[in-house]
């Protein structure tokens, strides 16, 4: 299968550097497949999971904000946090959630809402993405 | 007399040397803390570098100049965000900012700078000399966070999109190295790139696929590109000002133990001479009799 270049960089650190066969992530608008020569292309990322397949094996990860863009052949994926589902703390998510969901039923503010919600979508991804 | 030039130099001594310890204690918490620091900017330079080349790119690429992040307009109010330190005694690390930032101001009056200090310097220093301050709310530059640089990249961009400035640049202090530091002015906004000849404007006619659209992925990628932006810089500013201090403290303990070796060769002398002296005015006075 033919292979691209992709490099997955977030604040934390570089993620991934080197050649892929397929990305799959979720965007805003849903999920897309990158494949070897695909049209240059530039897209804000959502949040969920990202599947990757490099050698024919395919690693999964929590992927959440920024973008996605493919310049001339070069696929760079720059999220705002960026997590394999092997290091992913499935007991810390879970307190996350359990957290979220908790402060949700006393938010008052629409601000406060919306902070508390992208927490608990974040939670959910992380225990999703570790659970399979 | 002698006796009282002797107290003076050992009393002197005494406050040098206090002086050293200090000096030295800092020079050890700003070593141990720039190694955190160095494993931070090492660890967010390749975003920082890659999220300012896809964006370069896109923007080179782009023909539908919709959004009004990469719109060129009349400058009128330009924005800057200065990066400093939260304390001194870091040698000249505030002060080779300052005057890097007055250097890019230039000509420019203050009616035209609004400034979003980053560090307690930073704010004194702004403050004092009456510019426009857009928030004081970052003022601690070590306690800034990752959600902290999302806060005032929505902060910033509302400003630019409401067109209370023009034009934004980030200023603060590159590290090189452990001893070398270098002050910066980057410009963020807008993201239009300067055409220098036409022949790189025909060569990308590429079209690029923008999904939901343009101005969504612009409006989108911009704070984000603000905020990566921000973290960057600070990263990078945070290890200066240790590497900065470091070198400061490691330099004034030199001259301590410098004053101090003087100091001690000045009170031996003064020693000798009031034994001398005591010995000849014992010898006169045996003499006499």
């Amino acid at each position: 299968m033919n292979t691209f270049h992709l490099q997955i960089v977030t604040p934390d650190g570089l993620f991934f550097d080197g050649d892929a066969e397929k990305l799959i992530v979720r965007t805003t608008t849903g999920d897309v497949c990158i494949l070897a020569r695909h049209a240059d292309y530039v897209t804000p990322l959502g949040m969920g999971q990202a599947k990757l397949t490099i050698d024919g094996k395919v690693r999964k990860a929590a992927c959440i904000g920024g973008l996605l863009s493919v310049v001339k052949g070069e696929v760079r994926l720059v999220p705002t946090t960026f997590e394999w589902a092997e290091d992913i703390d499935k007991e810390r998510a879970l307190r996350a959630k359990e957290k979220a969901e908790e402060r949700l039923k006393n938010a008052n503010d629409n601000k406060e809402l919306a902070i508390i919600e992208a927490k608990l979508k974040r939670a959910l991804v992380r225990v999703s993405v570790s659970d399979k | 007399m002698a006796g009282a030039s002797m107290k003076n130099i050992k009393i002197r001594i005494k406050s040098v040397e206090s002086t050293m310890q200090i000096t030295k204690a800092m020079e050890l918490v700003a070593s141990s803390k720039l190694r955190k620091a160095k494993e931070r900017v090492e660890k967010s330079r390749p975003y920082f570098e890659i999220l300012h080349n896809t964006l370069w790119d896109i923007t080179e690429n782009n023909r539908e100049f919709t959004s009004d992040f990469v719109i060129k307009r009349n400058v009128k109010k330009v924005c800057y965000i200065v990066i400093a330190g939260d304390r001194g005694l870091a040698g000249g690390y505030n002060n080779n900012l300052f005057k890097a930032v007055a250097n890019h101001i230039g000509e420019r009056s203050k009616e035209e700078i609004t400034v979003l200090p980053i560090g307690k310097k930073a704010v004194e220093y702004f403050e004092k000399r009456g510019y426009e301050i857009l928030t004081k709310e970052f003022a601690v530059a070590e306690d800034v966070s990752v959600s902290d640089c999302f806060e005032i990249s929505r902060l910033i961009s509302k400003e630019f999109l409401s067109r209370h400035f023009d034009e934004l640049h980030i200023a603060y202090t590159r590290f090189e190295s452990m001893l070398s530091q270098t002050p910066d002015v980057i410009k963020i906004l807008p993201l239009s790139i300067e055409k220098e000849n036409k022949e790189t404007d025909n060569k990308s006619k590429m079209m690029t696929i923008y999904e939901p659209s343009s101005e969504t992925v612009f409006d989108s990628i911009v704070p984000e590109y603000i905020s990566g932006m921000i973290y960057g810089a600070i990263s990078e500013a945070w290890a200066s000002e240790l590497g900065a201090r470091r070198t400061a403290m490691d330099s004034a303990s030199k001259n301590a133990g410098e004053m101090i070796e003087t100091l001690s060769l000045k009170y031996n002398r003064a020693r000798q001479s009031a034994i001398t002296q005591e010995i000849t005015e014992i010898v006169a006075g045996s003499e006499g009799t």
